[in-house]
């Protein structure tokens, strides 16, 4: 006790400073070090992997593998189906995200001052998000069914006639792109709830003293630009879970009718793993990830720029 | 300009009750002040006025008309809340003028990107912003209004929240503890100026604090609240001087007033520690009392020492404790009294020593405020202790039973209340 408060008093020298500092430098590394390493083996290691077999024509279980160059690149660029699933992609985002991001706000706002039957309601939307999807659409497909589903039969009694939902060409993007917004709704309401609660309530107080008569006043002059910081991340989160469709269209219509319903991912997946070009599908995997890199890169520094105060 | 009437106002909430049966009437033009301890329903009450919270019962007149009906915004009151409650993502002019844009551009002239078509937004917003600038100017912000509340110290953001709630011109101001987010010192600035603003404005003023200081030194009036009801109503100097219950003795004055069990003796009289004091308690004999002492009434002087008139209590000095301008004495009462005296001196006054003798505290018995055990005040003080002893003293003269508070120092005369030079210690 006594040996080290001396030892503390005393000034220290500068050799020992060095090795001081050393040692804590080599202790901050060894904590870092156990995240860093999964870091590179699970997101590092296979993206450089990716990298390299997007520069060759490396098929799975091909014994010799030749080293290409940009050649992928330059199909993919000139390739109609790559075009084709990526214009479908965007018209998938261009519907699930004001979808999935307004009816989440409309439902969070009107949900957030309930006070006994809000609980019931969060479930309810929430469920969606927990379900699984490929399970769920095969429940969707039962439900839009031409013949058998509910959807079709009401239509029928209500005098429409039916509509092909999922085989129609000019459908099935809308179709799919619906129940994308179903699956989403619930999580974009969580996280606008958790935004509404983090606005004091004596703001509303004030602007109600200030003349906000209507609800419609409330939200524009506090509620959407307070929100602004979660509007982003969920516009960001949205878009991106958007881009990345996939098991709806496996699931429900396999790209079809005749390639309308083609998103990226299908795209990708179908180059892999049904005709096996996996240094072509991983050089189409690249440029998707550039595409979600660009989101994201794009909504944070137009956003940025108005939702900080 | 308005007068404010609240007629019975009772509010419970789920069935717990914070404020019964309120009556009070503020003048036009008058600046009450709602004090009391933390949770005894100022805050509720205040936002009744203003209709953030509906009553339970009773009504709310402004002018003479009920306003119970009417939403927040009708009633052309102006509210500054305790937390500012300012709009972080405005700027400084956004947030002062919002209320006068709320009143002045109908929707359409409001929302983004359209209210560029109007042509009369931007005649209005010229009107708004010369009224904002002529209210920044008043206080002092007027290079702050590009900037957001966050890029704001504390007392910026008060005089934004002033701001907002003078540029509409309302009929009165609500104030929910506007200072108590301030250092001591801006604290003690503000309140002048706000008492200022009070003058220059003319408005009716609610103001809600906890800070007894700030009630006593702003306001025409006081309103001391207990458990949702009001003690008692008057000018500042009446609550200090005439406090009707004991709670308000206990509430107003720094240092507490000193208070000491008594009880009424067999003859009909106030006894303290075995002796009479000339003071009738009109209570049946033997039940209990408690007698209160501001520390300023008390006149130290050595033990043995007695003067005509004056009643005397024997202690001993525990600890001085110097201000400045005055010390404060802490003493400890000797036998046959007990307990524990605090008293003030001026700063000026012969240094004090704990000597093994003691000291003689005397006070003059029309000075006590004496209180039965429910707390009330027992009001025929005055007229009995004039009886027994017709007061030569001209600052008891001039407050009626109680002794001027402020004592002057020897030779000068007494300001408040204009008597000469009093007593010195
Ligand atoms: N919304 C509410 N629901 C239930 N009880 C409430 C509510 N608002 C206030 N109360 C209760 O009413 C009482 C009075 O509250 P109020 O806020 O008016 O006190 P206050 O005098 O302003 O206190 P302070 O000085 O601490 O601000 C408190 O006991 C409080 O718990
Ligand atoms: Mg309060």
């Amino acid at each position: 006790m006594m040996a080290s408060a001396v030892a503390i008093a005393a000034p220290v020298p500068v050799v020992r400073r060095d090795r001081q500092r050393l040692i804590e430098k080599l202790a901050g590394c060894g904590f870092a070090f156990p995240a860093f390493l999964l870091l590179l083996l699970t997101n590092l290691v296979p993206l450089a992997v990716l990298l390299y077999l997007s520069f060759t024509n490396y098929e799975l279980g091909a014994l010799d593998t030749r080293f290409l160059g940009l050649d992928n690149f330059r199909k993919a660029v000139t390739d109609p189906v790559l075009r084709r699933s990526l214009a479908n992609t965007f018209v998938y985002v261009a519907i699930v995200l004001p979808g999935a991001v307004g009816l989440g706000l409309l439902i969070a706002v009107l949900l957030h001052r309930r006070k006994r039957t809000r609980t019931f309601y969060e479930v309810v939307y929430f469920l969606p998000v927990t379900s699984t999807l490929i399970a769920m659409a095969t429940v969707w497909q039962f439900i839009l069914h031409p013949n058998l589903g509910p959807v079709n039969g009401m239509l029928r009694a209500m005098g429409f006639g039916e509509i092909a939902f999922l085989s129609e060409p000019a459908y099935v993007l809308p179709t799919l792109a619906a129940i994308g917004i179903w699956q989403l709704v619930g999580f974009n309401m969580v996280l606008f709830l958790a935004g509404l609660s983090a606005i004091p309530r004596d703001l509303y107080e004030a602007a109600e003293i200030d003349g906000c008569r209507s609800g419609i006043d409330r939200f524009l002059t506090i509620t959407w630009p307070l929100l602004g910081p979660t509007t982003m991340f969920v516009i960001i989160t949205t878009s991106i879970t958007a881009f990345k469709v996939f098991d709806t269209v496996a699931v429900m219509t396999r790209g079809g009718p005749m390639g309308s319903s083609e998103v990226l991912l299908y795209a990708i997946y179908l180059e892999g793993y049904q005709y096996f070009h996996m240094g072509y599908a991983a050089a189409l995997t690249l440029i998707f990830l550039a595409f979600v890199l660009l989101f994201s890169i794009l909504q944070t520094f137009v956003l940025e720029r108005r939702v900080h105060y | 300009m308005a007068r404010v009437e609240l007629k019975s106002i009772s509010k419970s909430f789920g069935g717990v009750p914070v404020l019964s049966g309120i009556e009070l009437d503020v003048a036009d033009g008058e600046f009450l002040t709602l004090v009391g301890a933390s949770g005894c329903g100022k805050s509720t009450l205040i936002r009744i006025i203003a209709g953030l919270e509906p009553q339970s019962s009773g009504s709310v007149l402004i002018n003479g008309a009920p306003v119970d009906h009417l939403r927040p915004h009708e009633r052309q009151v102006a509210m500054v809340f305790q937390s500012y409650a300012l709009y972080p993502h405005m700027r400084v002019f956004a947030n002062i003028g919002l209320p006068l844009m709320m009143s002045r551009l109908n929707l359409f002239e409001r929302l983004p990107i359209i209210r560029m078509l109007s042509a009369r937004r931007r005649r209005v917003m010229a009107e708004i912003e010369s009224e904002v600038r002529a209210v920044t100017k008043q206080l002092q912000i007027d290079a702050l209004l590009e900037r957001r509340p966050s890029q704001l110290s504390g007392g910026q953001r008060q005089r934004v929240a002033l701001g907002r709630a003078m540029v509409r011109h309302p009929a009165a101001f609500l104030m929910d503890e506007p200072l108590s987010n301030l250092d001591a010192k801006l604290r003690v600035h503000m309140r002048t100026e706000l008492a200022e603003l009070h003058d220059r404005l003319g408005t009716t003023f609610i103001y809600v604090t906890h800070d007894q200081v700030e009630a006593m030194t702003m306001s025409d009036r006081v309103a001391m609240m207990d458990n949702g009801t009001i003690l008692q109503i008057g000018r500042p100097g009446d609550l200090y001087m005439r406090p009707a219950n004991l709670k308000v003795a206990q509430f107003i004055g720094t240092p507490a007033i000193n208070l000491l069990p008594a009880k009424v003796s067999s003859a009909g009289s106030v006894e303290l520690f075995g002796a009479e004091l000339p003071i009738r308690a009109r209570r049946p004999a033997g039940s209990a009392m408690t007698l209160g002492i501001r520390p300023e009434a008390i006149t130290l002087a050595p033990l043995g020492t007695s003067r005509p008139g004056m009643h005397l209590l024997p202690g001993r000095l525990r600890r001085s404790e110097n201000l400045g301008p005055e010390h404060m004495l802490h003493i400890d009462l000797t036998s046959p009294a007990s307990g524990t005296i605090i008293c003030s001196v001026a700063g000026d006054h012969e240094p004090l020593t704990s000597d093994s003798r003691g000291l003689a505290l005397l006070f003059m018995p029309s000075a006590c405020h004496v209180f039965d055990v429910e707390g009330h005040r027992i009001d025929d003080v005055e007229a009995a202790s004039a009886a027994a002893a017709p007061s030569s003293d001209p600052h008891a003269r001039a407050f009626g039973a109680t002794l001027c508070p402020l004592l002057p120092k020897a030779g000068e005369p007494c300001a408040p209340c204009g008597g000469p030079a009093a007593r010195t210690s």
